[in-house]
């Protein structure tokens, strides 16, 4: 049974609909993440779980139980807010005993349970607990955030794009932290973000949002590589498009007239029918380059100049320009560019190619 | 030149400080004055100061300013917090038109806010005295109250609250625990301010107070009308003493950091204190 399960749940504010028939389900122990660029609908689907928006239509139900009427004190779910939102006249510690005396913990438990928590975040009770949170750093009203959330146990935490104000390498190791907890404490995380890296970084499966709907559900893996729509494509990393008719089937695999005038090959898929219209999504790290006349047998080419090349490190991001159409990005493994320099620079006439496998189809969205 | 124009302005800007305070520093330094006509210098005394302590009229006027002035603001803390919350918070029918209308009673000038309640407790058979003073300090101040809360509501964060209900806390748990704290410079500011306004009140005073019970600014009225006596100064500075000090507080409180604290940019919270009424 899922511990989380929206089905057909909408909400609009005014007449602006945030959520649109919301259909999805989260399995115990996930790292469930929502992603989708600002005013997608992702907050507002955490804010329907956590009970602090109510649903228009459709049913939540957690652990099984429709809880749509349950208010948000009653739900036992952490939250840790983006803003931390810690009670500023409270110190840490009071901060965090704060739910535990709600619960009617005794008294003399509440001391050890705070002090655990804060441990488990890796802040030292005695030199944080008597402080005040304008007395933290970001980081550690993070932590304190978290640790808040966590004192009373909850089956699922729910976070609310809680590393947004944190600086990059502070985040990328809160991203660790995080999903070593989700782990360790076998916690339901449902996490909301706008960053795409994070989202790849910790989730089991991301729930891409778009326009108050998910467009698309799966691993890491399946929503980078396998792309449903142009706005997944696009939005997850980076993408070149291409689009044209398919022609004939060769095989397993179909020709494809492309509105630059050249034809490439894609890999076949039911439903696809001569005269369909085709678009397709290539990763630039999935395109290589080579001298105009030697393409490899069997993958698609395109012809350009080349118009810039990026140095970025472990990667080269060389910019090709066809003859029509928009430019298109090729990401090659940078192999030193002091010994093993790239062979291309400014100005050369280079083929860009994939292999048809490597190229998704896209749905119409 | 442009040297030269700030150097016109600062003095136009000490030229309107002068004008504006020149004339309360002389009734100041008049209170410390010998002469009991007070025109001339003659010598610095206390005189006038002990004398207060003897006359049982401004003593009585005290005591009537101290209870309207600490029943009224009591009552208007109260009522203008539960206001700036509704209509900060709620949204019902009318609300925005509610809202607009919390300046009116500030804006009104006091003459008519004044004959207006007097009218309303003759109609009603309420008979005059400390009272209607008090209910007539209470119309005022609510606005006061409510206008301070309401700033100090608005640069709060919606989201402590939240937190405070998915910790376990209900809405009255959460209104106890986490709201009133954050508003309490707020309430406390427009509180001061209130009691200050109530303290200062003549015009409507005077109109509503009937005979035999009047607050200080009246009795200290009554008096002027006979002759400017030194005692008069002398009560006029411990009044002026005692509003700055109430001010000074309120204005401290409200200007204290959010509750967000987080918060980038130092948002001050507006308080009306500026929009002196209308005298």
């Amino acid at each position: 049974m899922p511990i989380v399960e929206f089905s057909r749940v909408a909400k609009s504010f005014g007449s602006t609909r945030a959520v649109d028939d919301l259909s999805f389900a989260i399995e115990r122990g996930e790292f469930f993440s929502l992603l989708g660029p600002s005013g997608c609908g992702k907050t507002t689907t955490l804010r329907l779980l956590a009970g602090l928006e109510a649903a228009d239509t459709g049913d939540i139900r957690i652990h099984g139980e429709r809880a749509n009427q349950i208010p948000p004190y009653e739900r036992k779910l952490g939250m840790v807010f983006q803003s931390y939102a810690l009670f500023p006249h409270l110190t840490v510690a009071r901060n965090v005993a704060f739910g535990l005396e709600r619960r009617q913990v005794p008294g003399r438990e509440i001391p050890g349970r705070v002090a655990r928590a804060l441990e488990t975040v890796r802040l030292e009770p005695a030199e944080f607990g008597p402080r005040r949170p304008i007395e933290l750093s970001g980081g550690q009203r993070q932590r304190v955030a978290l640790a808040r959330a966590l004192v009373l146990e909850p089956d699922i935490l729910l976070l609310d794009e809680p590393l947004g104000a944190i600086d990059l390498k502070l985040r990328r190791a809160m991203q660790l932290e995080l999903k070593q907890l989700n782990r360790s404490l076998g916690v339901t995380f449902v996490y909301v973000t706008h960053d795409q890296d994070e989202a790849l970084a910790m989730s089991d499966r991301i729930a891409v949002m778009h326009g108050g709907r998910i467009v698309q559900i799966g691993s890491p893996a399946e929503t980078y590589e396998n792309p449903r729509t142009e706005f997944v494509a696009t939005f997850i990393g980076e993408s070149n498009l291409f689009s044209g008719h398919a022609i004939q089937r060769v095989g397993s695999e179909w020709e494809v007239a492309s509105t630059l005038g050249t034809s490439f090959k894609v890999p076949h898929r039911a439903g696809l029918l001569p005269g369909t219209r085709v678009r397709i999504a290539v990763r630039p790290e999935w395109m290589n380059l080579f001298p105009a006349d030697q393409v490899p047998a069997g993958e698609n080419a395109l012809t350009g100049i080349v118009e810039q090349v990026v140095y970025q490190g472990e990667m080269m991001r060389v910019i090709v320009m066809p003859a029509a159409g928009r430019p298109i990005t090729v990401a090659v493994r940078n192999e030193g560019q002091l010994t093993r320099p790239l062979g291309w620079s400014v100005g050369d006439t280079v083929a860009a190619c994939w292999r048809p496998e490597d190229a998704e189809l896209l749905e119409e969205e | 030149m442009k040297r030269r124009n700030s150097l016109w302005l600062t003095a136009v800007v000490w030229a309107v400080y002068l004008f504006l305070h020149l004339p309360i520093l002389v009734l100041v330094a008049f209170s410390f004055n010998q002469s009991k006509y007070s025109v001339t210098w003659t010598g610095f005394t206390l005189d006038w100061y002990r004398q207060l302590a003897e006359r049982t009229d401004i003593l009585r006027g005290l005591r009537a300013s101290l209870i309207v002035g600490g029943a009224s603001t009591v009552i208007a803390a109260v009522f203008g917090t539960m206001l700036a919350l509704a209509l900060a918070r709620r949204r019902f029918p009318g609300r925005r038109a509610l809202d607009g209308l919390l300046y009116l009673p500030i804006m009104t000038p006091e003459i008519i806010a004044g004959i207006s309640l007097l009218s309303l407790f003759v109609t009603l058979k309420i008979p005059l005295g400390l009272t209607t003073i008090a209910i007539a300090h209470v119309a005022f101040n609510i606005g006061f109250v409510a206008i301070v809360v309401r700033a100090r509501l608005e640069g709060m964060d919606r989201s402590l609250e939240e937190a405070s209900l998915m910790l376990g806390a209900d809405e009255l748990t959460t209104f106890r625990r986490v709201t009133v704290p954050q508003l309490w410079p707020g309430i406390l500011a427009g509180a001061l301010l209130a009691f200050t306004m109530s303290f200062d009140d003549y015009v409507i005073t005077s109109l509503v107070s009937g005979t035999g019970s009047s607050t200080l600014p009246v009795v200290v009225y009554s008096m002027v009308r006979r002759n400017v006596e030194p005692t008069v100064n002398a009560i006029s500075t411990l009044i002026l003493v005692a509003t700055s000090l109430l001010i000074w507080a309120a204005d401290r409180l409200s200007r204290e950091r959010p509750p967000a604290g987080e918060r980038s940019g130092d948002r001050r919270l507006s308080h009306p204190a500026p929009m002196a009424r209308v005298k």
